[in-house]
């Protein structure tokens, strides 16, 4: 899960990482006020999870709470790359002396983190990495060692930071660090962190994902979801505790196993290029087990999205039997009843897929076609999609 | 031969007692696999009954290892509690630990893979989220089902569960030397490339398939290291084309972050190194039908 800016700098305040004041806003109004507590020149920053904020006009000073006012009005409702802004960050302005560069990821090639570092920030990092990869410091993190003074040390020094504030941003680092491994982050990104005139060392921005599987040992890092910029299918999916991701076709799509229902996605798109371009709608990985109750869940979202066209179940039968999946559909379709208007391509194989196709024929359903190979099966769903285009 | 999992292989799983541990031993002796007993410390002495066998139950890996000259340890324990059953593992030096787990975070998978690593690397460790790896008709350790194949001269190696069943249904009339479910997580203990030596230095595997999905370099390294070292025939896979920027497709690796971790990139990388790639599981299995018959 990627935090907003406003939401990482809450969790560096509470590592003692040095951040500005301020405080976030819905609407002008709020914005006005928190620029009067503040009592200084401020800066309004939307809060979008994407970059290129400054360039899209979501960043701007405000000398006065009137003009904070005014700028927030301009910057709420402000659509960057797709995104659309819903709340803008009212912070101090400050005086910048440098800009630096400073993040902990994960390094999957590697299989350990890596702190990334430079004494040129600021800018978009991959094209520093790019351009002038010498200028960025990679260095592996040991999961079991950690980061303490001196490995924080060893980062400034590669990093080409001046000597003037290593102590300072070495500091810094150690409880980013501890915000990295304490919060179970996969990413922590500074970008920029500034030295000011009086030589402190700041997080002036802050880019932070969580990983949601660490979900357990932090019980308060579901507040940080923002329910208002869900997708609301994903929202609805994810309270059944399904594993959805909206798509924007036509072809609805449950399956089970991440990798076979990516797959599926895939040989849908292909069959699609037959059939008027339509695509896959969702991914929709109904796991192992797929019980009457999940398959019902599973259809239901996929029904309520105006979208679909045409549903492609797709169920290789590992540990569940077909026979299983066959008498979920059945069931499902019952439960679901009147809802159910949209035609449905299934194809089973393998455990007790004799079974399977059986039960399904015999219950012959107006709405379901079985079809017996996935290739075949995409291609139907795509020709049914493309029919109620 | 097979690889890291054969006839002789002695099996114990951590986690025997609970719902999927015990469902799954089942599954596992009735494929044949030689399974000698489980581990949990809180019924320690005892023992469970399962399809027929009586199974010791220790308190810890060691002794389990000690009473029962076990090599292989395959993990079912919950994700809370999945780090330190792993860390036993590596501490007992089992041969091979498979970790079934999914939903493991990321910071225990790799404060246990640096443990790995700083003990020697004497505990090879499959997964985690994998579905384990089966040699069939030797031994099976993991939830892949037993009766899709027999044995035979392909080397499978994939991220995914359900691709796995499906490619080996698709090539069940070849079969299979082994099959190994490597898992979706960011950070895995045995690689494609792992994978692949051992396939290439396996006299049994004639012919190897590799499936990948979107989400980190692990592919494009695979490729590099096809190029320069695998001499027997490779077909590949991968999930996840269409696939959109920045969303988590079910694996929690599986994600296109920026320009990086596409499948065209990907597949690209393979086709570069030499390597068949099929853009569907049917095509991908046609490829290897075709190449297994001419080599």
């Amino acid at each position: 899960m990627d935090l907003y800016e406003y939401q990482a700098k809450d969790l560096f305040a509470a590592h003692g990482v040095p951040v500005l004041p301020g405080d976030v806003a819905s609407t002008p109004e709020e914005a006005r006020a928190i620029a009067e507590e503040l009592g200084q020149t401020v800066v309004i920053k939307a809060q979008v999870k994407t970059g290129g904020r400054g360039k899209a006009g979501g960043v701007k000073l405000a000398d006065d709470p009137a003009g904070a006012q005014e700028k927030a009005e301009a910057i709420l409702g402000l659509d960057i790359k797709g995104h659309i802004t819903r709340k803008v960050l009212v912070t101090v302005a400050s005086d910048i002396a440098e800009e630096y560069y400073f993040s902990f990821l994960l390094d999957r090639a590697n299989r350990t983190f890596l702190a990334m570092a430079s004494a040129e920030g600021g800018m978009d990092i991959e094209q520093l990495a790019v351009e002038r990869p010498e200028a960025l410091a990679k260095i592996a993190i040991d999961a079991i060692k950690g980061v303490d003074l001196a490995k924080a040390r060893e980062i400034v020094a590669e990093a080409k930071i001046p000597a003037a504030v290593a102590d300072q941003a070495a500091d810094v680092i150690v409880k980013l660090w501890e915000t990295f491994v304490s919060e179970d982050a996969t990413l922590v990104e500074v970008n920029p962190l500034v030295r000011d005139p009086q030589d402190k060392v700041i997080a002036l921005d802050g880019k932070v994902t969580l990983d949601e599987n660490a979900g357990f040992r932090h019980p308060g890092h579901a507040d940080l979801v923002d329910q208002e910029a869900e997708d609301p299918l994903e929202a609805a999916a994810k309270a059944k505790d399904l594993n959805y991701v909206k798509l924007d076709g036509e072809v609805g799509i449950i399956g089970n196993g991440a990798g076979l229902v990516m797959s599926t996605l895939d040989v849908v798109a292909y069959a699609g290029e037959k059939h008027k371009g339509v695509k896959p709608a969702n991914f929709l990985d109904i796991g192992g087990g797929a019980s009457a109750e999940v398959m019902a869940n599973g259809l239901h979202i996929i029904l309520n999205d105006p979208s679909v066209k045409s549903v492609f179940v797709n169920v290789f039968g590992g540990i569940t039997s077909c026979d299983a999946v066959a008498n979920g559909i059945v069931a499902a379709l019952e439960i679901l009843g009147a809802e159910a208007t949209k035609p449905l391509v299934v194809r089973l194989d393998g455990n007790n897929v004799d079974e399977g196709r059986k039960i399904l024929a015999d219950a012959n359903h107006p709405l379901v076609t079985v079809v017996d190979t996935m290739d075949n099966a995409a291609d139907k769903a795509a020709e049914l999609a493309a029919a109620g285009v | 031969m097979a690889i890291f999992l054969t006839e002789n292989s002695k099996v114990i799983v951590q986690g025997i007692t609970g719902s999927e541990g015990s469902k799954h031993t089942a599954r596992m002796l009735k494929s044949g696999t030689n399974i000698v007993g489980g581990v949990n410390p809180r019924k320690a002495g005892t023992k469970v009954e399962i399809e027929g066998h009586s199974l010791p139950v220790f308190a810890t890996v060691a002794e389990a290892i000690a009473e029962t000259g076990a090599d292989v340890s395959v993990i079912f324990v919950p994700p809370k509690f999945a780090k330190d059953a792993v860390l036993e593992a590596i501490d007992a030096e089992i041969g091979l630990a498979v970790v079934i787990t999914e939903g493991i975070p990321v910071h225990d998978s790799a404060y246990f893979w640096a443990h790995a690593v700083a003990t020697g690397n004497k505990t090879r460790i499959i997964g985690p989220n994998c579905p384990g790896l089966i040699s069939p008709g030797k031994s099976n350790a993991g939830i892949i089902p037993a009766d899709i194949t027999g044995p035979g001269k392909i080397g499978l190696v994939s991220k995914s569960g359900t691709l796995t069943y499906q490619m080996m249904y698709e090539l069940r009339d070849i079969g299979f030397s082994s099959a190994v479910g490597i898992g979706g997580d960011p950070i895995i203990g045995t690689t494609h490339i792992d994978a692949l030596a051992a396939f290439e230095a396996d006299p049994e595997t004639e012919l190897i398939v590799m499936i990948g999905e979107i989400g980190g370099d692990a592919e494009e390294r695979a490729a590099a290291y096809i190029q320069a070292n695998v001499t027997k025939p490779v077909v590949g896979y991968v999930a996840g084309f269409t696939a959109p920027e920045g969303k988590t497709m079910g694996h929690a690796g599986a994600i296109v972050s920026g320009s990086a971790g596409t499948a065209q990139a990907k597949k690209e990388a393979l086709e570069a190194a030499g390597v068949k790639v099929g853009k569907t599981p049917s095509e991908t299995a046609a490829l290897a039908r075709e190449l297994f018959q001419a080599h």
